[in-house]
């Protein structure tokens, strides 16, 4: 493609499986409703957010390393042209290929090329969230190709009939032991009829299926954790030892790597070794890490690939507030402790991507104006619970309303008719314009009395608004408002009074002390817990 | 020391007895109270649903209000409208390239308290009964809001003057710190997930046999209030800036739907 450069190059969006097909409040309305992925969803979360709390509990410097990823991250994005061409020269020089892919499809391109070179029609595959983003499965299933996910929960997704996976640690998280065992019984060549739906016999069943195809299988498609410049070497952590049969067993290795996947040195590995486990599954270490440089001859694949993937991520990188979900290692903890998340389910985000991270990730790659990716940065109450967990400190609410304003800047600029949104927004800019205009207004709070019931509340609202009334009462607004009762009772204040100011540095340095001091005091006063919460606090 | 309040809208036009609770409370404690007529929100709702231009007015209004008034801090009984101060109003001024008013809303800003804060961080407030005279003989329940405990890191500082008042039976909330589902617009536009969310709370809320839930933010104690009430509930909400302010000689009255949840007195 030849293309004159004017300028700033011009964005170029990711494609793939990133973008929402249709808008999340309704298919969350659709999700809400299924009485067992609610369940199944808020058992898993409940149980990966204690685990998670304890391990990240128990580290005095669990803070400290947060900052440390985060500025690693940061010093990453700051020089990414640097140290992917580090990457490249060090991977190369070890005996490895380094491809670039601008997006989803030419990385699909090279990747069946290099299989095809083999000459083969199934391969072996490593769970990876870059290849789920670019459809690597589906595109090689048109041509021909066959790719086994050997991940057990990746298993599950890909022979459950029609089934995407909802999170991107636990891919399975909405089905549950009776649901899979149904799967293994029908889709399991072989397997034994009477299979029960204890874990044990279900990890056999899959073991049993995928052992045959860990010998056979000349090649293997992996994703990667990090990928490490100064020395140009890969990384997996996993749980199962799955991925470390792919990554030694095949004669040909193909790894998918975005590229805001690298870290400088070593030695920045061993701070995400310790924030990544931790976050994702509440472990201490990952059961598997897997590191390998180059090519070894005799030992491990021969054949060493990696395409290096932009798809959409420069186009984040270029946004200053945005681009830090770049930093995002791929842990999940996030989507554990986001309450939209645990209630809606991962398939309501519509991408690869979902939870707090894909509402901001998934916008950005594809770009906010294309299909519904717009609704993807409301689907969050803003409640913060996803920035306190991120183990990378992304502030996954400021980019969210950042984006929220980049959505509504570019619906402006369509300059489409105006929403009832805008309606909403322009009616109340009006009165906080000025306290004068909101006295007026709140005169008129009474007028509402047209619409309040004889129970002296309201039950039915028209319109977006409507939204709220579904679910509660709004109560009957007041007589008068504070500002107007103040106004009546108090006329005659001074604005200005002449004397010094308190110092209040002074007050704050003296009172240092003082919330620890009023804890202990209500401490003192006493605490009536319930059963259930002493139940779940063991 | 002459505090200046800003009552956020909310509480404003729909529970002005939060505001005049406030009042109550720092005038007990001899303060004066000014109240800055000028004033009206702190724009949140237009920032946190991407109306960044239809913000920059309601900034510039909320400075200049405050500015013509002289005062030593400035508090507000709403963790969330303070966060939005610190947070939010410098961002929009910065976005809109004045940067005048950006230093002027972060000056403001790092003078206006949380009511919580107020109390126990500048005033040195550690007991209500003993320093507060406050009394209130129900059982209560507490929901931390997301934005003042997460954002504002407000920590225990309400719960913790609640639990001292005298009288008060205080039982702790399962999942206390999950969001109740109010998220501004989110609560329309996300509306079924959003009524998911506060089902889940209010159920937990009712575990607790308590007959109230207080709170620090009105706006989630609207929600959390009007998802009770349209379940018929016994349970109310109720902020707990009216807790600290009801005393034996002046002891809040809780009676029926409407002065709970509505303010009608």
């Amino acid at each position: 493609m030849s293309v004159t450069q004017l300028g700033m190059p011009q964005v170029r969006h990711g494609v793939g499986n990133i973008f929402e097909t249709e808008p999340f409040p309704q298919y969350a309305k659709r999700e809400l409703k299924n009485e067992q992925l609610r369940a199944n969803l808020g058992f898993a979360t409940h149980k990966i957010r204690t685990k998670r709390a304890a391990v990240t509990g128990e580290l005095p410097d669990w803070e400290d390393l947060r900052t440390a990823g985060s500025m690693i991250k940061q010093k990453v994005m700051a020089n990414l042209p640097e140290y992917l061409e580090e990457f490249e020269k060090n991977f190369t020089a070890r005996g490895g290929h380094v491809h670039w892919a601008r997006d989803a499809h030419e990385a699909n391109e090279i990747a069946l090329k290099l299989i095809r070179a083999e000459g083969v029609d199934e391969i072996i595959k490593i769970k990876s969230m870059a290849t789920a983003e670019t459809g690597l499965n589906e595109y090689l299933e048109e041509n021909g190709v066959y790719a086994i996910e050997t991940d057990l929960a990746e298993e599950i997704v890909q022979l459950g009939d029609n089934d995407r996976p909802s999170h991107i640690l636990v891919p399975a998280i909405h089905r549950n032991r009776t649901e899979i065992r149904d799967i293994f019984r029908r889709k399991i060549e072989g397997v034994d009829p009477n299979l029960s739906d204890n874990p044990a016999e279900l990890a056999e069943a899959s073991r049993f299926r995928l052992r045959e195809k860990f010998l056979s299988t000349k090649v293997a498609v992996s994703g990667v954790n990090f990928g490490i410049a100064d020395t140009g070497t890969m990384t997996i952590v996993e749980s199962e030892g799955n991925g470390r049969m792919c990554l030694t067993l095949p004669e040909t290795l193909i790894t998918f790597m975005g590229i805001e996947k690298i870290l400088p040195t070593v030695e920045d590995y061993e701070v995400f070794l310790q924030l990544l486990p931790r976050s994702s599954t509440g472990e201490r270490m990952n059961p598997y890490t897997s590191t390998w440089t180059g090519v070894t001859p005799g030992d491990g694949p021969q054949n060493l690939h990696v395409i290096l993937m932009d798809n959409g991520r420069t186009a984040a990188l270029a946004d200053e507030v945005g681009r830090q979900a770049l930093h995002c290692i791929r842990c999940s903890a996030c989507m554990n402790v986001c309450p939209v998340y645990e209630r809606a389910g991962g398939h309501a985000y519509g991408s690869t991507y979902p939870g707090p991270i894909g509402a901001i990730l998934s916008p950005q790659l594809g770009g906010i104006e294309n299909e519904y990716n717009g609704t993807l940065p409301y689907a969050s109450s803003l409640c913060g619970a996803c920035y306190d967990a991120c183990p990378v400190k992304i502030n996954i609410p400021e980019v969210l309303v950042h984006l929220r304003g980049k959505d509504i800047d570019a619906k402006k600029a369509k300059k489409g008719a105006p929403t009832q949104m805008d309606a909403i927004m322009l009616g109340a800019k009006t009165i906080f314009s000025s306290g004068k205009v909101m006295a007026l207004a709140e005169k008129g709070l009474p007028l509402s009395k047209i619409v309040t019931g004889k129970d002296h509340k309201i039950s039915w609202l028209p319109g977006l608004v409507g939204g709220w009334t579904d679910y509660r009462d709004i109560p009957e607004p007041p007589k008068q408002s504070f500002r107007n009762w103040y106004k009546k009772e108090r006329p005659s204040e001074s604005k200005r009074v002449s004397g010094e100011r308190v110092d209040i540095a002074a007050l704050l340095e003296k009172n240092k002390d003082k919330a620890a001091e009023a804890h202990a005091a209500a401490e003192a006063a006493g605490v009536d817990v319930p059963a259930a919460v002493t139940q779940e606090a063991m | 020391m002459r505090i200046a309040l800003f009552s956020t809208c909310i509480v404003d036009g729909m529970y002005p007895k939060v505001a005049r609770a406030t009042v109550d409370i720092l005038e007990r404690l001899g303060h004066e109270v000014v109240y800055p007529q000028g004033q009206t929100c702190c724009s949140q709702m237009h920032v946190n649903s991407g109306y960044f231009d239809d913000a920059y007015t309601i900034v510039k209004n909320h400075v200049e209000s405050f500015e013509e008034w002289d005062f030593d801090v400035a508090v507000a009984p709403s963790g969330s409208c303070v966060v939005a101060l610190d947070h939010q109003q410098g961002m929009i001024a910065e976005r809109k390239g004045d940067h005048d008013l950006a230093r002027r809303a972060n000056a403001l800003a790092a003078r206006t308290f949380e009511l919580s804060e107020l109390l126990i961080d500048v005033l040195g407030i550690t007991n209500a009964t003993e320093e507060l005279g406050s009394y209130f003989p129900e059982h209560v329940t507490y929901h931390s809001s997301c934005h003042g405990m997460r954002l504002g890191k407000l920590g225990t500082r309400q719960s913790d003057l609640v639990r001292t008042v005298e009288g008060i039976k205080y039982t702790e909330l399962e999942g206390l710190d999950q969001c109740c589902g109010f998220g501004g617009t989110f609560s329309f536009k996300n509306a079924d997930t959003s009524g998911a969310m506060v089902e889940d709370k209010i159920e937990n809320i009712e575990n607790t046999g308590a007959s109230l839930c207080t709170g620090g933010d009105a706006s989630c104690l609207m929600n959390i209030g009007g998802a009770l009430s349209r379940k018929s509930s016994a349970v109310q909400t109720i902020h707990f800036a009216e807790i600290l302010a009801s005393t034996k000689e002046n002891p809040l009255k809780v009676e029926g739907l409407v002065s709970i949840a509505g303010g009608k007195k």
